[in-house]
């Protein structure tokens, strides 16, 4: 059963800091809208109407390609992909092609991949501009519904296509990919991955033995670990029981988490495509490279490396905090407040990103706030609150979004420093334990055990330093 | 004027004057219509009620000494392969029979503008595809100057109707001729102008990198008059080129001489009916003897115009035509139980006409794999050859001139069986095209009762050339004096 | 060499086949009848026939004119446009159900 795993991936993301459209002049923020109230003759592809490119989307995908460390070709053109489907409002995407005179915006890059603690090449093979489908809707699934709905808001928002080499060898790796992908992308300020459907995915699948299939409709970067693994299963099962695995396109139902056979190999696409003869070519002078270089913002690997010079981060953490660039706000938010960077990595690194993982919510979802977190290590400090405490209450922070202070005040948490109090409970635990006040005359370890039991009964709000002390002192007197 | 018809700037001369009534002059139209329109079947959708209304607001204006449009109160007549808002845009076929643009061409806005009066749209052939305009699901028309002939195609109605009298000026498209052939076929004037001249917006696609929009008209004058109004750069096409309309009236009067005019041999030569030759050749010597410069030339690349037009033309039709598929606008075919690839290979299967799908299905061929090379790329890499060879003949002449069409009209049905014979009468029209070099369809004679178009081509945005090798053929031939009152 | 004589010798004799048109008809998504097939058979026979006469053309080092005219970087401003209303996006569909274009089953 390890069987070589080859994946590539093609990935769409949605340029969602534009305005409008690709090539019309309908707004883009098609997010909660009723059905077709976000269209225009061009995007709803009605007889006679015409394609004008948007220029700032030309500016985001080559802003994509050079921050994927791709070649730029100097001339390019809009190409026709002649397919029919449901969801397209000309049975063709104006779409890039790299034959007869055409280019991708980028070819030829490569992002690094942290794995295992290597770091893996991923190669890109292009980077282009096309128009996102419409939305169907099947009532019921894909396979039995009687009808399908359609709805052409979505039609012609700017996507940017990446497509990678197949250089992953695990649905993690792939998983990694997209997460860098995202980051980047959100580094860039072109993107929003949190918008649901912003970063859609088809993966090419092959196992040694099998044949390649094309696995389409991936909605989210978690979905491509669960129906990469679905995918693998069912071919290697397939191998195993000696049934050759054929050539074809498998649509992801994510709600069944199966993937569905649509099409086979007889009905392979033939994409018949052309030069766009609506658009004209577009040239991409160094006049036009260098402006959009010089605004190029800070990318996840410069910003991991300033991370590590700049405030003396591990290079786990470094990568870990800028693979999600949220996060990597949040932190420097955090810094800027606090100081202190790596008791502000260790709180996010372990207790933060544990707590958001169980809530399976991701940082810029959660209610926590750099300023929450601060006031909560500034509450440690001040002896307020103990460590302990403060992981326990990170959890209504992150729910509720309460300030440390009101979670504290309302349940009553603070720390018991009241010393009068504290030799009271002392009596009462050396009451309770005898035979260990005996062995802490002469051994440390019961001392510990003393503690502890101190601690038990104020629910660990005692003063850790001053319950030691009073213990000590009671003891001494014996 | 022959007593028989006004023409077009005559109409808005009168109109923006007070002399003529717009209400007045829509309602001859109208009378015309009802007497003759069953006999040359011009029009697909008449919208009388409308024109009369919008006559009304023109004469209000009129009264209220308003400033009136270049086209106050002229009637015009739109080929219906270019959207009207709220207007039925057919494009001749079953496919969109019920369909209504919500929106205007920008060519119809201007139109419109400018005061002229919208009366119907014209019949073509289906999807522009056909020289004869049988190809229309709605039927044929009829040439006016001989109700057994054809009226050229695709832009058949729009020639038909100004011939017949039937509209003042029209609006139509021509991809390989389609303006120009039926202005040959009926005696009127056509233009196809330098491509990204005049904007695409809202023309329905048959073949983007070779179309125009382009005026049918009754004189040279109307010609330049409605160009005047419809060109121009426009945001909304991409292939627009960055140009303000020029005065083109006033370049009419310049006459012809000193200048250089050629005669490619390859357009005049085999195939050519000599009957017609011969009106084009006795063309050249009036224009020789009003002081032009005329010689014969060669352009050899011509051969191949024919094939590299329909390679192209059948691969984007192919493209272009993809959208009718019954979920968005236009026909659908039950379809109860059936898969979307089954229903929408039905719907398209009795949407169109035998020749449309003819043209998707070969178009479809030529860009499938392995065919992308031997014809697409082929036929533009044979495109760069006509530019060339028209770009050198450029070098010694103005202009260049050719018989519009290689034959006299054909009685209908001569053509339909035989889809080749058809297309080969485009192959004095398809190149101005390829290169996207301006046309101009001029009539300059009669054979047996029956018209001739003059063709003049000039480089790229040399439409004034064209008008004023036009205006002194017009003046001299005066056809505009003898077209039939049906 | 004598490959490609040959494949020129065969593709003179039929350009293109019954199995052709349905596959194009297909990609097409244009149903052809079975009573049709042979009918386009001839008849694209002869029209490629006569496309054929490109292949005379001398083309070597000749770059394509995709687009006539010398046009570069056209382009519009990232700004939006009102849309059109939904009553008038839906108003030319045959089939329509809350908003909605209604289209064929997927399977
Ligand atoms: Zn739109």
């Amino acid at each position: 059963m390890s069987e070589k795993v080859v994946i590539g991936l093609e990935v769409h993301c949605q340029l969602t800091s534009l305005k409008t459209k690709l090539f019309c002049s309908c707004p883009s923020n098609y997010r909660g809208r009723e059905p077709n109230t976000l269209v225009c003759p061009t995007c709803l592809g009605l007889p006679g109407s015409l394609p004008v490119l948007n220029q700032k989307a030309l500016e985001y995908g080559l802003m994509v390609a050079l921050a994927l460390n791709c070649k730029i070709p100097k001339r390019t053109m809009f190409f026709r992909k002649n397919y029919f489907y449901p969801d397209m409002a000309k049975n063709f995407q104006i779409s890039m092609f790299d034959r007869a005179g055409g280019a991708p915006l980028g070819y030829d890059g490569y992002v690094t991949l942290a794995v295992g603690g290597t770091q893996k090449l991923v190669r890109i093979r292009r980077v282009h501009l096309e128009e996102d489908p419409g939305r169907l809707v099947y009532p019921g699934t894909i396979d039995t519904a009687p009808y399908t709905l359609v709805d052409y808001n979505r039609h012609g928002v700017a996507l940017v296509e990446v497509v990678t080499e197949p250089d992953f060898e695990s649905p993690k790796e792939a998983r990694a990919f997209l997460q860098k992908l995202r980051s980047i992308l959100e580094h860039l300020g072109v993107f929003d991955g949190g918008l649901e459907g912003a970063m859609r995915c088809d993966a090419n699948i092959s196992i040694a033995g099998g044949a390649r299939v094309e696995v389409k409709n991936i909605g989210s970067f978690k979905d491509v670990e669960r129906a990469l693994t679905f995918e693998i299963m069912r071919q290697k099962q397939l191998l195993a029981k000696k049934v050759a695995v054929v050539r074809e396109t498998r649509h992801w139902d994510g709600e069944r988490r199966i993937t569905v056979s649509l099409r086979t190999k007889e009905e392979e696409y033939d994409y018949r495509y052309f030069p766009e003869p609506d658009l004209v070519p577009v040239e991409i002078t160094e006049e036009m490279l260098d402006q959009i270089k010089a605004r190029l913002p800070e990318l996840p690997d410069a910003r991991q490396k300033r991370f590590v010079s700049q405030y003396g981060l591990p290079g786990y953490d470094a990568m870990v905090l800028t693979s999600d660039k949220a996060l990597a706000d949040f932190f420097e938010k955090a810094v800027a407040a606090y100081g202190k960077p790596k008791v502000v990595s260790n709180w996010l690194m372990s207790d933060v990103l544990r707590c958001l993982n169980e809530y399976n919510l991701e940082i810029w979802e959660s209610k926590l706030t750099p300023e929450h977190l601060v006031e909560m290590l500034k509450l440690i400090d001040e002896g307020v609150i103990s460590g302990k405490i403060a992981k326990n209450i990170l959890w209504d922070m992150v729910s509720s979004g309460k300030s440390p202070k009101q979670i504290v005040e309302e349940r009553g948490l603070t720390r018991i420093a009241d010393e009068e109090y504290l030799r009271k409970l002392v009596d009462e635990v050396f009451k309770e334990n005898p035979k260990a006040v005996e062995d802490a005359l002469s051994d440390e370890k019961a001392i510990h055990f003393l503690v502890g039991q101190l601690m038990k009964k104020t629910r660990g709000r005692a003063d850790p330093q001053l319950a030691n002390k009073i213990i000590r002192e009671k003891l001494a007197s014996k | 004027m022959g007593g028989a018809k006004l023409h077009a700037h005559h109409v808005a001369e009168l109109v923006r004057r007070g002399d003529l009534s717009a209400y007045e002059h829509v309602c001859q139209i109208l009378e015309k219509i009802e007497r003759i329109e069953d006999k040359v079947r011009a029009y697909i959708t008449l919208i009388p009620d409308i024109a009369l209304e919008k006559a009304k607001e023109v004469d209000r204006k009129v009264e209220k000494g308003k400033r009136l449009g270049k086209l106050a109160g002229v009637v015009l007549a739109i080929k219906d392969v270019i959207s009207t808002k709220g207007i039925p845009t057919t494009c001749g076929s079953l496919m969109l029979q019920d369909y209504i643009p919500p929106y205007d061409a920008t060519a119809v806005e201007r139109a419109v503008a400018e005061d002229a009066i919208i009366i119907g749209k014209t019949n073509m052939d289906e999807f522009a595809m056909g020289s004869t305009t049988e190809n229309s699901a709605f039927g044929p028309t009829f040439n006016p100057w001989d109700l057994s002939r054809v009226p050229g195609g695709s832009s058949g109605g729009s020639a038909a109707a100004l011939a017949a009298g039937e509209a003042d000026i029209s609006l139509g498209s021509d991809t390989g001729g389609s303006v120009r052939c039926p202005a040959s076929f009926c005696g009127v004037v056509g233009l196809k102008p330098t491509y990204g001249l005049v904007s695409r917006y809202g023309l329905i696609a048959y073949a983007n990198s070779l179309e125009q929009i382009g005026p049918l008209t009754l004189c040279v004058r109307d010609c330049a008059l409605l160009m005047e109004v419809v060109s121009g750069h426009d945001p909304r096409d991409s292939t627009s080129i960055p140009t303000e309309p020029k005065k083109y009236q006033d370049v009419l009067e310049k006459g012809v001489e000193g200048l250089r005019i050629g005669v490619p041999e390859e357009m005049i030569g085999e195939g050519v009916d000599p009957l017609v030759a011969k009106e084009v050749w006795r063309a050249v010597d009036t224009l020789s003897e009003l002081g032009a410069v005329c010689e014969e030339t060669s352009l050899p690349s011509l051969e191949y115009s024919l094939a590299a037009y329909y390679v192209i033309a059948m691969s984007e039709a192919s493209s272009n035509l993809a959208r009718y598929d019954g979920v968005r606008y236009g026909f659908r075919a039950p379809d109860e139980g059936m898969d979307w690839s089954s229903a929408y290979s039905k719907t398209r299967r009795l949407g169109f006409g035998p020749e449309v799908r003819r043209r998707i299905l070969l178009g479809t061929y030529a860009l499938s794999a392995g065919y992308f090379d031997k014809y697409y790329l082929k036929a533009m890499k044979v495109r760069t050859l006509i530019k060339r060879d028209f770009d050198e003949a450029f070098k010694r002449f103005d202009v260049l001139a050719s018989p519009t069409m290689p034959i006299l009209p054909p009685k209908i049905g001569e053509k339909v069986a035989d889809p080749l014979s058809m297309y080969m009468c485009d192959i004095d029209t398809v190149p101005a095209n390829l290169a996207g070099i301006p046309s101009i369809s001029v009539p300059c004679g009669l054979v047996d009762g029956l018209p001739v178009g003059f063709q003049a081509m000039a480089p790229p945005l040399g439409e004034e050339l064209l008008l004023r090798v036009g205006y002194a053929l017009e003046s001299q031939v005066r056809l505009y004096e003898r077209i039939p009152v049906v | 060499m004598r490959v490609l004589v040959l494949g020129e010798e065969r593709s003179r004799i039929k350009l293109i086949d019954e199995e052709t048109v349905r596959h194009v008809a297909w990609l097409a998504r244009l149903e052809v009848l079975d009573d049709e097939v042979e009918g386009f058979v001839e008849q694209f026979n002869r029209i490629l026939d006569y496309f054929r006469k490109l292949d005379e053309a001398e083309t070597e080092d000749v770059e394509p004119t995709f687009h006539v005219l010398n046009l570069v970087n056209v382009f519009r401003e990232d700004e939006p446009f009102p849309p059109i209303s939904p009553q008038e996006a839906l108003k030319n569909a045959p089939k329509s159900e809350r908003g909605f274009f209604k289209a064929p089953k997927m399977v």
